[in-house]
């Protein structure tokens, strides 16, 4: 009987559904698995023209961002091996450990790094020398030599003397020349300008080990002595008794090599604030947080903080604090906000005091615009133009492929 | 009727989940050993170097394990814990559609399906065997009074219905003895009840439906059963009113085959034995001058026609001999030992010198539908075997008239019989090795077995009756018990073939909990079966749907799914192993422990949830070409081959996203929380193409849960920017302004589903799936008729196969499919088993000849 009633009440659950259901077309559609759906088929043309469209995108783009990248000017100097006196070159580890000798070192700044780019210079370089300077002095050549010449490190090559028959002047011109304009286009920097970023650039160097980036507190940064939760920060973590501020081996292993810029006879003005993020300023360093024994336990770390300026306006160490996700990494570390011209000529005086020596690490000092992608790097360019160009690729493959096998597409391979 | 606890189900698809989450976590041990040496020797050779790192110079000796540790830390997330959860809600997802499907409310009670065991809905897509009552499972149960021989004359042959026929009428009308006392036992010899309602009439409450039909049609001729009042019954025939009061009831058991009242006239004190039963219970204890002859051939006739047959027969008893046997009957009835027998034995002196009165002849009507599901369901490769406790020559009747089998030439029935342990061999051994030749012909080969002889051949010769069981598409066991129909599921559970037992009655719970899905009728014979049942269905016919429709895109979403949730726990994971390598081998996570959280339950959940609305074919599709199961049954959508593809595809994906990441974010970009976001972005990013491009039907649910997630990831993300206390405090929102940030996701994008894309395009037009032919036409409305042009290769000779497979052998299905070794995959269910259409299986050797739709 219960069976029965059961029926009934379902007779009704189910008539009282039916009846809802034709009000709600859409929750019936649900629950008999009808809703209208999109059946996107993979046609030929559809694919196709999908990898045609992605491909015509992502070139253009590849090169724009190529573009961008090139047109940054970057300066490279590594200077870690190079800073150490002559006497140390077998005992570095000793030299960068002794602070009573002096860590001073002078350098002067050169453009160029890398094979590549000398191999492409040079071609620049010789096209102008016979097109532009001796057989085709315009106006635009005369831009582009300006520019050319604008790169520091190019005062070498130009000067040397290159003589040679007409005829291989004329094979110059006509081979040469577009290759030339090419690579200006693509490769050739103007003078730089203003603002130009001063980073300080560390190889193999594990900020982001796990043991060195949990070393840190972010509660007594903002908080200091009042946030006692430093038990993050070990082994860095007290000295006699009371915590480090800041704790952790974060703090403690600050970058400290400093720089200063002469062009000519006068100092370059290196402007050193606003190089951290505004938020971390406001919201993560503590406007009341002085580091009052910041290392001056028995072990000495990194570099030294003003007892005497809160954490919020220690940049170094709010920019050294956003730890990098790769052991190579470059902090900012000032602005010039000048312009260097072509024939500037910059020294720069460092103080070497920041121990890489013993791990093998490398410190490198960067001199560099920005464009609107950032710094310069090739990599999301030349990445753009590999997959349009790998989509294209596809793209006729599958046509060639279409054509090919058209007639029998539903019975494929059998 | 002892139900039992049943075990819990486990879906084939559960244990091969199962399987790939052990091979992952070996997999993770592995990496975490590995991972956790090179940490070790990089810490001691290098980490001790880096002053910053400050490591103390010498640790206790359990330092060396912490490494591991973290790493093991690090890839607990390579299992996904969210597939679990996942599975639970999509099954009970799958389970309510089933609740829900108009098309399977059985419109004359109203009774919708119901999917009382949520968790199994796969296994219904991978049914290899259908093991199906008769009575109120393939028929309806509803008995009808069809025709009758009485005294040797034939009712209701013209007509086809008896109570229609004049003769008949007249017969009654004229009083003619034979007849009457005809209809007495029909109104009488039974156990139900006449149950009076306000408005006088009458309704009978009867537990078995023949005699229900019996006194029904009783009824209608006059001789109307009105009253039961404790041993007093009473009886109105014309106008007259006759009492009787019964004195025994010699109940009915599946043994004696037949039962019996013993009843008083009250008017002129008669004592009579009223027996009815089936003809093998009865004819043999006709009084000796009793010619049969005719009763023979009655029922001979009506079995013919698929009619449910019983003989009616009566005694009149002398007054001693009742007060005798009486006493006998008594005793039997008190004893504690064996009293089952004792009671039987008792009443068979009484059931003898029967004069026989007629033979009853009643219809139980196939359902509707029941022969084109059955079709339809051995066309999608699905074996069926009848389990029935009716004679054989009904069983046959109906097996043929619902195309279970196939009628002479085309068809062939091979019986197993004998009554003794030597007779069982001989028969089977006969059957098989009949069996094992016709395999190579184009016939329906089905044997029938009956419960003397199955209890034997399941007792002596099991090895041998296995092999027959894989052999045979088809059988039909009459005459079964409950328990034997539980050991034939059983017997085929343990060839590893997925069995759905069917069934409708309190005989079938056995079989129903047994068998690996268990589908119950909530028929006429109460509601004992659908209870205990996995699934209730209120017809035969909606199993076609269950399973073609319900169990194949469960198991196709389940699928996906599952594969899906490793792919995405894999594609962090590995990401963190990459980074690892540029971390010093040290265990830093990239990510942090709130965005990794948020990815596993949220972000990669939701979208990947809406995928159990996926549909690959509509459902017109499936029904129309059921053949397609067979991608389900072979469990081809979830194997470990495409496991490794998933498997590849997160390895590549991580590959791009953490390659574009640390370059396109180097040097005075690299900060950390940026970097991790870029990756994970990237992550995110390619999860919504990798799910939109694998659901084969866009609703918009679907197209809500896969963008919505992906806008909801940036949302949440701003939330937590926008919180100075939070880690990743304005994160998000430098991200989004830097264009560099947008030209590295795209290019992730790009990267990353370009080849998947290309590849998936490449399979579908050129090496397709049979879905994906199925697929293409249903969308573009293409020639469907490709499917079945593929032309069946030739035959290999057949004796080469036979003999060197043995039956322990088990069934070798190849769920893998190698679309590059050949067009049809190498499945080989041994013996050819289940080998049905030449479509799927052309160079299946032992099946490829066994084919059934050629002769369809």
């Amino acid at each position: 009987m219960k069976a029965i009633y059961l029926n009934v009440a379902w007779k009704d659950a189910t008539s009282l559904l039916s009846q809802i259901d034709t009000e709600f077309s859409t929750i019936n559609k649900f629950t008999q698995q009808n809703l209208p759906a999109c059946k996107p088929v993979l046609t030929p043309a559809w694919v196709i023209l999908t990898f045609l469209l992605i491909g015509t995108i992502f070139i253009p783009i590849g090169l724009v961002s190529l573009h961008a990248s090139r047109s940054v000017v970057e300066i490279v100097d590594r200077y870690d091996i190079d800073c150490v006196p002559e006497q140390f070159k077998s005992n570095k580890l000793g030299y960068i450990k002794d602070s009573s000798y002096p860590k001073n070192c002078s350098r002067t700044l050169k453009g160029i790094r890398w094979l590549k780019d000398l191999f492409s210079c040079f071609l620049v370089m010789l096209s102008l020398r016979f097109s532009a300077v001796k057989i085709l002095p315009t106006d635009a050549v005369q831009i582009k030599k300006e520019t050319l010449e604008g790169t520091l490190g190019f005062q070498l090559l130009l000067h040397g003397n290159f003589t040679a028959p007409l005829g291989a002047k004329a094979l110059w011109l006509v081979a040469i020349e577009p290759i030339a304009w090419f690579l200006g286009f693509v490769m050739v920097n103007r003078y730089m300008k203003a603002p130009i970023y001063i980073y300080y650039q560390l190889d193999n160097y594990y900020q982001n080990h796990r043991r060195y980036v949990k070393s840190r507190s972010d509660q007594q940064l903002l908080h200091g002595l009042g946030s006692n939760k430093t038990s993050l920060c070990k082994p860095e973590q007290s000295n006699n008794g009371l915590p480090i501020v800041p704790c952790g081996l974060v703090a403690w292993s600050l970058f400290n090599d400093t720089y200063k810029f002469i062009r000519g006879k006068s100092e370059l003005n290196v402007n050193r604030k606003n190089i951290a993020w505004k938020s971390d300023r406001d919201h993560k360093f503590g406007k009341h947080v002085y580091p009052f024994n910041f290392q001056s336990g028995t072990l000495i770390g990194g570099g030294k903080l003003n007892s005497s300026v809160p954490l919020s306006d220690q940049e170094d160490l709010i920019v050294w604090m956003r730890t990098a996700a790769l052991p190579s990494f470059r902090k900012l570390y000032g602005r010039i906000e000048e312009n260097l011209h072509a024939n500037d000529v910059i020294v720069v005086n460092l103080m070497n005091n920041y121990n890489t020596y013993s791990f093998g690490g490398k410190k490198k000092l960067v001199l560099s615009t920005s464009s609107w992608l950032g710094g310069k790097n090739d990599f999301p360019g030349f990445a753009y133009i590999f997959v349009g160009s790998y989509c294209i690729v596809i793209a006729i493959v599958f046509m060639l492929l279409h054509v090919k096998y058209s007639r029998n597409t539903h019975v494929g391979y059998n | 009727m002892c139900r039992g606890i049943p075990e819990p189900k486990l879906t084939a698809i559960d244990a091969m989940i199962d399987k790939l989450t052990g091979a992952i976590f070996v997999f993770q041990i592995v990496v975490v050993i590995v991972l956790g040496i090179a940490g070790n020797v990089w810490k001691d050779t290098e980490a001790r170097k880096q002053w910053y790192v400050k490591y103390p110079e010498e640790g206790p000796w359990f330092e060396l394990l912490i490494i591991p540790l973290r790493f093991e830390l690090l890839c607990s997330i390579m299992i996904p814990i969210s597939i679990k959860v996942s599975l639970d809600l999509v099954k009970s997802l799958y389970a309510k559609f089933i609740d829900w499907d108009n098309e399977m409310i059985d419109q004359e009670t109203g009774t919708p399906s119901h999917a009382t065991n949520t968790a199994i809905s796969e296994d219904l897509g991978q049914v290899e065997y259908i093991l199906t009552d008769k009575t109120g499972t393939l028929t309806e149960n509803k008995m009808i009074f069809r025709r009758c021989c009485i005294n040797g004359v034939f009712y209701g042959n013209d007509s086809g219905d008896a109570l229609k026929d004049v003769e008949l009428h007249n017969a009654v009308s004229s009083g003619s003895p034979d007849v009457i006392h005809f209809l007495t036992v029909m109104a009488i010899c039974n156990t139900v009840i006449p149950i009076k309602t306000k408005t006088g009439d009458i309704f009978y409450k009867a537990q078995s439906q023949d005699e229900d039909a019996l006194v029904r049609a009783a009824a209608r001729l006059h001789m109307v059963f009105v009253n039961k009042n404790a041993n007093i019954l009473e009886i109105k025939f014309n106008a007259s009113t006759i009492q009787y009061e019964v004195l025994e009831t010699l109940e009915f058991t599946s043994d004696r085959k037949r039962m019996s009242v013993v009843v008083k006239d009250c008017q002129n004190e008669e004592i009579l034995l009223l027996t009815k039963g089936a003809d093998e219970a009865i004819l043999p204890f006709a009084c000796p001058g009793q010619q049969t002859r005719a009763y023979f051939e009655a029922v001979e006739q009506y079995s013919q026609l698929g009619l449910r047959t019983l003989c009616l027969a009566w005694r009149q008893l002398k007054g001693d001999e009742y007060k005798e046997w009486s006493l006998l009957f008594k005793e039997a009835n008190s004893t504690l030992v064996d009293r089952e027998w004792r009671i039987a034995e008792v009443c068979q002196r009484l059931e003898h010198d029967l004069e026989i009165l007629g033979v009853t002849a009643i219809e139980d009507r196939l359902q509707d539908g029941v022969p084109e599901t059955i079709e339809t369901l051995r066309k999608a490769g699905i074996n069926f075997w009848m389990l029935t406790g009716d004679k054989q020559n009904t069983a046959i009747q109906i097996a043929l008239s619902c195309n279970f089998i196939s009628p002479e030439p085309k068809g062939q029935l091979l019986l197993i019989d004998g009554k003794t342990e030597d007779e069982v061999r001989q028969s089977l051994e006969r059957v098989l090795l009949t069996m094992r030749i016709t395999t190579s012909e184009p016939k329906d080969v089905a044997f029938a077995v009956d419960g003397w002889a199955l209890e034997i051949a399941l007792k002596y010769y099991r090895k041998a009756f296995t092999e027959l069981a894989i052999l045979s598409r088809t059988a039909i066991c009459c005459r079964v018990t409950p328990s034997q129909k539980a050991q034939l599921v059983e017997l085929l559970k343990s060839c590893d073939y997925r069995t759905l037992a069917i069934g409708d009655g309190g005989n079938d719970v056995r079989m129903i909990q047994q068998a690996d899905i268990g589908v119950g009728i909530s028929g006429r014979e109460g509601l004992q079966a659908a209870r205990a049942a996995d699934y209730s269905i209120g017809k035969f016919r909606f199993l076609k749907r269950l399973i073609l429709v319900h169990g194949r895109y469960s198991y196709n979403r389940t699928a996906f799914l599952s594969q899906y949730s490793f792919y995405k726990s894999l594609l962090i994971c590995f990401i963190q192993i990459f980074f690892s390598f540029i971390s010093g081998v040290s265990g830093t996570s990239l990510f942090n422990s709130l965005s990794l959280m948020a990815y596993n339950v949220f972000y990669t959940s939701i979208p990947v949830l809406v995928s159990a609305l996926d549909k690959d074919l509509s459902e017109e599709t499936v029904m129309q070409h059921p053949q397609i199961l067979f991608y389900c049954q072979a469990g081809r959508l979830l194997n470990p081959s495409t496991f490794a593809g998933w498997f590849g595809r997160s390895l590549f994906h991580a590959i791009v996203v953490f390659v574009i990441s640390i370059h396109a974010y180097a040097y005075e970009k690299s900060e950390m929380e940026e970097v991790s976001m870029v990756a994970l972005s990237g992550c995110i990013w390619l999860q919504a193409f990798v799910v939109t491009l694998e659901t084969n039907s866009l609703t918009i649910l679907q197209c809500i849960a896969i963008w919505g997630n992906l806008a909801s990831f940036y949302f949440i993300n701003w939330i937590f920017s926008a919180l100075p206390s939070s880690g990743m405090y304005t994160i998000m929102f430098r991200l989004c302004r830097q264009p560099s940030y947008w030209t590295t996701v795209f290019l992730i994008v790009a990267a990353g589903m370009g080849p998947i894309l290309a590849l998936k395009y490449f399979r579908y037009t050129y090496r397709p799936s049979k879905i994906n032919i199925l697929q293409q036409a249903e969308r573009l409305g293409g020639p469907i008729l490709s499917l079945g042009s593929i032309e069946p290769q030739p035959r290999p000779i057949l004796e080469k196969e036979v003999s060197p497979l043995s039956i322990t052998q088990p069934k070798n299905r190849n769920p893998v499919y190698e679309p590059l070794l050949s067009d049809s995959p190498n499945t080989r269910r041994s013996f050819g088993s289940g080998a049905p259409f030449d479509f799927f299986q052309t160079q299946s050797r032992l099946s490829s000849s066994y084919s059934r739709n050629k002769d369809n």
